[in-house]
């Protein structure tokens, strides 16, 4: 058993946990913030996304005692029925998903993808490394590739992210 | 409510509220992680243990010895149950092999023990320290070794006319051989339960499509009665066919719980899913056809082989070639061989999804041979009556109106009929077609309503929303049926301790649940008319209102401080022996495949459906496109791989067995034809979320043709089976 103290969604939480536990873990089974999911524990799916101190992660790939002092946003942190993100309004606008399962991990990596291309991080089909990175469908499909969506919903969830970054565009 | 006529004019028809693009009712929970799913009731469910299953490590054979003590020595260990003490299991009704096997081993990780601990970490960590001994023996795994020893099955035979005379007669024939490899459905979300037992009853939340099928098999599994087994399935993390059967994760679970006297949870851990659960089979599919000169076909036959554990079932490729083509002469046969792999079952369009792999390869080959456009080919062929009892016609058939619209919008008139003919750049181009078929099948489904005193509709039944809408479209069901607004009606599903449900399986679910609701709404159209003392027939429910001619009160009203509840099934006749019931639809693909290193892109893809009413546009063209996407899986990529000597899939987690991800798929148009069935239920609905896979494997296989001039029959067409035919790159 070891302590760590992170921050989730803005809130500090000490928790006292076996080394063993990954932070997908620690989010859902201690935290009970189940809105990230667990979709193959093995950083093969990517529905267990979240942002760490504004970098996507899958967290079924990190241990919880990792994280000391890191501040971490799941789903839960971005938006809320009530008060959604807008992100999550255009992925019902668009109906870019189905089952829902993967939602959360495509949700989280949308909106740090988006971030990415402003911070101008290159990916695999970024053409001049030098130049900007721009909001295009083939960069926007080549960085959510490790968001898994079996329901097939890709074609809409690209229009959800298309819409938002033109919005803050 | 039996409904055994044709559909007159009924409440629906204002498509108000039904046959609107709304928004999931879901959407809000689903996108903020608020919507709890079977491994997520922490509400309902404090402090439970947590069980890890392990698999058998041998596809046939014994278990000659276990040895638990330093599982059970382990820290946190709370229970460890294997089938030595498990105590007297039965076998579900949808099941082949039995769910904890022991000491008899039947597949490849076949659940073979659970162990139950304190921690998820703890329960892993012993489950490594369990010791288990094999003496395995030989199997039969190998589908084109045992093709010859395979049965044939009289489900789907049929024989028309003469067929061999008539093939060997035809100016033009195809003589071709096609195989599909075994898939998995690879749902987002593992199999998961959580047990816990009230005295002698057991409650479980699961992940299930059938929830009366599956509450039936556990009790059956578990030697209970049914009334004593409740199971509960809000929010279901995608199915496909692999969550409509009782699987391990419930079953573990519930042995787990009572051996460790707490709630236990269970997910099947990723790794184990593929050989554990069920599989999509492979198939041997062998098509002829012979045709005139002119195109019409006047023999057509289809012939599969599949294999499944024995007890089990064949993969009924050849289903929709009885139907699909005109042609006087027509023979189709299953023969089933026993293979001692995991259990075979449904996955999306059973039966259609690989039949139409081949079978419209098949055409497109035939097309090529008689020289015409292959389009023009089925349009030829087209027949609004069951080719093998021509009394009996198509309730509805726009096959033809799906091909000529899909044509015209996709540009199908820029397609070079001649292959290997079309460069851009490195790019060789080629566009690829195929009609898609699935059969319209009806289910009995019944629904509970309460109309409350503030004039809220609440809708109970077992139905299970898997992504495909279900919520939303019973809440637009009965908003329509009782004149409320969408958000004065509150859903809830997937318990059964609701009216027993048609479930959500071969495409059936959307049109039959909602008419159960409609069924529902009827009768309580009647209570509040009766209660009111308004003639039903005359009342109009509209704006929260009933009103019958110069008379009106709210629903809130007729409700009364009591509410009122009401509930009905909705059974169905003979319409559909009458009539054959089907859905159709066309898909056009266009692919890239690169010159020199074989890289297959598809750029674009188009599918036109004729599927009786749409009851939510956007949802059902979610449906359409997920399926369309699951089409490309299984042309390109997907294929559970084989160790034939060993006789499990070794390609058994996400990162082995490849599906489409977001840089696969491209934009994708859907077209739904304006079309009501009255044929189909009083919804004059029809099912979608299968037909939209069906075709789209064979259209892009004829894509790829077209765009290289190489014919792969043998799925996946992965380019190591084509890059040496590839045309001289210069
Ligand atoms: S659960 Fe972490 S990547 Fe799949
Ligand atoms: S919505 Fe079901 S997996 Fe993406």
């Amino acid at each position: 058993m070891s302590k760590v103290s992170f921050s989730v969604n803005g809130e500090v939480r000490d928790l006292e946990l076996d080394t063993r536990t990954t932070l997908l873990d620690a989010l859902r089974e201690h935290l009970h913030l189940t809105g990230t999911k667990k979709g193959c524990d093995h950083g093969q799916c990517g529905a267990c996304t979240v942002i760490v101190d504004g970098r996507r992660i899958n967290a079924c790939l990190s241990l919880a005692v990792m994280h000391e002092g890191d501040a971490i946003t799941t789903v839960e942190g971005l938006g809320s029925p009530e008060n959604l993100h807008p992100m999550q309004a255009a992925f019902i606008k668009h109906d870019g998903f189905q089952c829902g399962y993967c939602t959360p991990g495509q949700i989280c990596s949308s909106v740090a993808v988006l971030e990415e291309i402003k911070a101008g991080i290159p990916s695999h089909v970024t053409a001049d490394l030098t130049a900007a990175s721009q909001v295009t469908p083939e960069e926007i499909r080549e960085r959510m590739s490790g968001n898994i969506c079996r329901c097939g919903a890709y074609s809409n969830i690209l229009d959800a992210i298309t819409e938002v970054a033109e919005r803050q565009a | 409510m039996k409904f055994d006529t044709p559909a007159t004019t009924n409440p629906i028809d204002r498509m108000k509220v039904v046959g609107q693009p709304i928004d999931r009712i879901d959407g809000r929970l689903k996108t903020t992680g608020q919507a709890p799913y079977a491994y997520e009731q922490n509400d309902a469910v404090r402090d439970p243990a947590y069980g890890y299953v392990i698999g058998a490590a041998i596809a046939k054979g014994r278990i000659t010895g276990m040895d638990l003590r330093a599982a059970r020595a382990a820290p946190g260990v709370l229970a460890i149950v294997t089938a030595e003490n498990a105590g007297p299991l039965g076998k579900g009704d949808m099941n082949t092999a039995r769910l904890l096997g022991g000491p008899e081993v039947d597949h490849y990780h076949q659940a073979i023990a659970v162990v139950v601990a304190e921690t998820f970490e703890q329960a892993r960590d012993a489950a490594q320290r369990v010791r288990v001994d094999y003496a395995p023996a030989g199997g039969a795994f190998d589908l084109a070794a045992a093709r010859d020893t395979a049965k044939e099955v009289d489900q789907s035979a049929s024989s028309v006319g003469d067929f061999e005379g008539a093939f060997a007669a035809a100016a033009v024939q195809l003589d071709a051989t096609y195989t599909t490899p075994d898939q998995s459905h690879a749902m987002m979300e593992p199999h998961a339960s959580i047990a816990a037992w009230q005295g002698d009853r057991l409650v479980v939340w699961t992940s299930n499509q059938m929830i009366n099928w599956s509450a039936g098999d556990l009790a059956k599994t578990l030697k209970l009665p049914k009334e004593k087994v409740r199971l509960i399935s809000p929010f279901i993390g995608g199915g496909f066919g692999g969550k409509l059967f009782l699987r391990s994760d419930a079953v573990m679970a519930a042995l787990g719980s009572r051996a460790a006297k707490r709630p236990v949870k269970v997910a099947l851990q990723r790794p184990l899913m593929m050989n554990n659960t069920t599989h999509r089979p492979a198939t041997i599919q062998r098509i002829r056809i012979g045709a005139a000169p002119d195109g019409r076909i006047g023999a057509i036959a289809h012939e599969s082989w599949s294999g499944d554990l024995p007890g089990g079932g064949p993969e009924t490729a050849v289903d929709q070639t009885r139907l699909l083509y005109a042609g006087a002469n027509r023979l189709t046969q299953l023969r089933l061989a026993v293979l001692d792999l995991p259990e075979g079952n449904a996955m999306r369009a059973p039966g259609e999804a690989p039949g139409l792999m081949a079978l419209e390869i098949a055409m497109d080959e035939m097309a090529e041979k008689l020289g015409m456009d292959p389009v023009q080919f089925r349009i030829v062929n087209d027949t609004q009556v069951d080719p093998n009892d021509p009394d009996r016609p198509f309730s509805q058939r726009q096959l033809v109106k799906c091909l000529q619209l899909g044509a015209e919008r996709f540009g199908w008139d820029q397609r070079n009929p001649r292959p290997g003919q079309s460069r851009q750049g490195r790019w060789l181009t080629g566009m690829g077609m195929a009609s898609a078929f699935r059969n319209n099948l009806v289910m009995k489904s019944a629904a509970r309503l309460r109309l409350d005193s503030r004039g809220e509709v609440t809708v109970e039944t077992d139905m299970t929303d898997i992504g495909t809408g279900s919520y939303t479209i019973i809440a637009q069901t009965a908003a329509e049926m009782m004149g409320v607004p969408i958000d004065k009606v509150t859903v809830r599903l997937g318990d059964s301790s609701f009216p027993v449900s048609a479930g959500s399986g071969g495409q059936w679910g959307a049109n039959s649940s909602t008419a159960g609701v409609y069924a529902a709404c009827m009768k309580l159209r009647e209570a509040v008319a009766r209660k009111l003392g308004f003639n039903s027939a005359d009342a109009v429910f509209a704006e929260g209102q009933v009103r019958s001619g110069n008379r009106g009160a709210t629903l809130a009203e007729a409700a009364g401080p009591d509410g009122i509840v009401v509930e009905d099934i909705l059974e169905y006749g003979d319409l559909s022996k009458r009539f054959q019931q089907s859905t159709f639809g066309a898909h056009f693909v266009e692919v890239a495949v690169d010159a020199a290193t074989g890289e297959a892109r598809v750029r674009r893809m188009l599918a036109v459906c004729a599927a009786g009413r749409i009851l939510n546009p956007k949802t059902a063209r979610s449906q359409v496109i997920g399926a369309m996407t699951m089409g490309v899986g299984a042309a390109l990529m997907e294929e559970l791989a084989l160790d034939k000597r060993r006789g499990f899939f070794v390609n058994h987690d996400l990162a082995g067995y490849e599906v489409p991800v977001h840089a696969d798929i491209p934009h994708q148009e859907v077209i739904f034809l304006d079309e009501a069935d009255p044929i189909s239920s009083p919804m004059k609905a029809k099912g979608v979320g299968e037909l939209g896979l069906c075709g789209v494997g064979a259209a892009i296989a004829n894509a790829i043709h077209n765009a290289t001039g190489v014919r792969v029959r043998d799925y996946p067409i992965t380019l190591d089976k084509y890059l040496d035919r590839l045309p001289e790159a210069v």
